[in-house]
């Protein structure tokens, strides 16, 4: 049973990073969302540099959530539409188990990147310097609980036909505490304050929401993939 | 046989004639407490030693604020009963709670927006409780956002009851983060100290305004589900002989 659980995460965890692979021009689109965003900042509010550090935080955090919110969007919508779906959920795997491996391949192929390139964004927003690694550690995170969280809304609107606005209504109050605690891990830093709190913080998020929406995202497939 | 009441409940028609009875009853002891719950309230209680007579939306704010909140645990438990045990009539009691509950959460946001002018100065602030208020309406729109995108009147009653419990699961997260989000930002110039202990006189009226509340919100919920009723189960015989008695006969 152990063996058949394991091989159900990692063939779809497989499955989605060949797919996202072969359509890389997809999978860059939200990482260029990122970027792009950012320089809406400084030409909407100030270039001023020390203005921009105040905030700095705050906006990256706002971009990362929007954009993971605009990708998770997809996670399910191909399977539904070439039929997939349909085949995972009859197959023996207990079901969270692929829906983890599936989950797994959007962070790796969304936040990953997200987190990866959040130095540039502070470099080009002035983040001051005690703030880079909290912000990798606390985006690391928290897309993580971002992509979890946004899946059991993804499945929730997976059959409908105008599911993405829906789906940001639906999942953007439930992402509120991963935005405060993300935030607070890197103003904690800046203001020279011990960061780790809101960090472990984040890290109990993440760990309640692996071990929660994967089942939630099980019951929402059955019910709405069946319409 | 102990459980039969249980099973009763999940006939729409024995509800649907049971409130039938009961109903008129209840609207008349809820408009009862309420009413003088609020001439007791605004005209008798004594007016607030620093706020003036402007204390007096508290008797609105606070009970509408207690059944927002009481509300979506209201929606959630009907739709955990609802996935459980398959009961058509709480699927229907779910969808009644989430916009009454949604109109108390707007009533509680916007009492409160009025109450905060003469009191704070100003009609919003960023304040612990007022963000966790409207993060809580913000969840009420989903799920009712949520039933409306379905055509299939069981894929929204699953789909809603499965978002309301993933929010129950949420909302005290929400509410503990957003308070300790509070207080690292708290701004100097407002300060909410906790109110000292209320005088009887006017935690009294308070307390009958808040168990006319719970009645009121019993009589909407009685009412919409029973609308609910009649348009879902429009095609049994039962209800279209409610409607036309004379064309059955």
């Amino acid at each position: 049973m152990a063996h058949s659980i394991n091989s159900g995460y990692s063939a779809w965890l497989k499955r989605d990073l060949l797919l996202a692979y072969r359509r890389r021009g997809e999978a860059a689109s939200s990482l260029i969302f990122f970027v792009m965003v950012s320089t809406l900042i400084p030409l909407g509010l100030t270039p001023e540099s020390a203005q921009l550090a105040e905030i700095a935080a705050g906006m990256i955090w706002v971009m990362a959530l929007l954009a993971t919110l605009l990708s998770v969007d997809g996670l399910f919508a191909s399977d539904y539409q070439d039929g997939s779906l349909e085949q995972l959920l009859i197959t023996p795997q207990l079901l969270p188990m692929p829906v983890l491996g599936k989950i797994t391949a959007h962070w790796l192929t969304t936040g990953l990147p997200l987190t990866l390139a959040s130095p540039l964004l502070g470099l080009m927003l002035s983040l001051p310097t005690a703030g880079y690694l909290p912000m990798l550690c606390s985006l690391a995170l928290g897309t993580a609980c971002l992509s979890l969280t946004g899946a059991v809304g993804a499945a929730l609107t997976v059959s409908l036909r105008k599911g993405g606005l829906l789906l940001s209504l639906l999942v953007i109050p439930l992402y509120m505490p991963v935005i405060i605690f993300g935030t607070a891990t890197v103003t904690y830093a800046i203001d020279g304050l011990n960061w780790l709190p809101p960090l472990a913080i984040l890290g109990a998020l993440f760990a309640a929401s692996v071990a929660l929406c994967p089942l939630a995202v099980a019951g929402a497939l059955r019910i709405t993939s069946a319409n | 046989m102990s459980w039969q009441w249980f099973h009763r409940l999940g006939s729409p028609r024995w509800f649907y004639q049971t409130s039938t009875r009961w109903l008129p009853l209840l609207a008349l002891i809820a408009a009862a407490v309420l009413i003088s719950g609020l001439v007791w309230g605004l005209a008798i209680a004594p007016a607030d030693a620093k706020q003036g007579n402007s204390f007096r939306i508290i008797y609105i704010h606070v009970p509408a604020s207690f059944l927002a909140l009481a509300g979506y645990y209201i929606m959630a438990i009907a739709g955990a009963v609802g996935l459980i045990w398959k009961m058509k009539l709480s699927y229907m009691v779910m969808k009644s709670a989430a916009p009454i509950g949604a109109a108390l959460t707007f009533i509680a946001l916007l009492t409160g927006a009025i109450w905060g002018k003469p009191t704070w100065g100003t009609y919003w602030v960023w304040d612990a409780r007022i963000t966790s208020m409207l993060i809580l309406l913000f969840l009420y729109l989903g799920v009712m956002a949520l039933q409306y995108a379905y055509h299939s009147i069981d894929a929204a009653s699953k789909a809603g009851a499965i978002l309301a419990l993933v929010g129950t699961v949420n909302i005290p997260i929400i509410y503990k983060s957003v308070d300790w989000w509070y207080t690292l930002h708290q701004p100097a110039t407002i300060k909410f100290t906790s109110a000292p202990s209320m005088h009887i006189d006017m935690f009294l009226p308070l307390l009958v305004m808040i168990i006319g509340f719970y009645l009121f919100y019993a009589v909407a919920l009685i009412l919409h589900t029973r609308s609910e009723i009649l348009r879902r189960e429009r095609k049994t015989a039962w209800v279209r002989e409610l409607i036309e008695p004379e064309a059955r006969s």
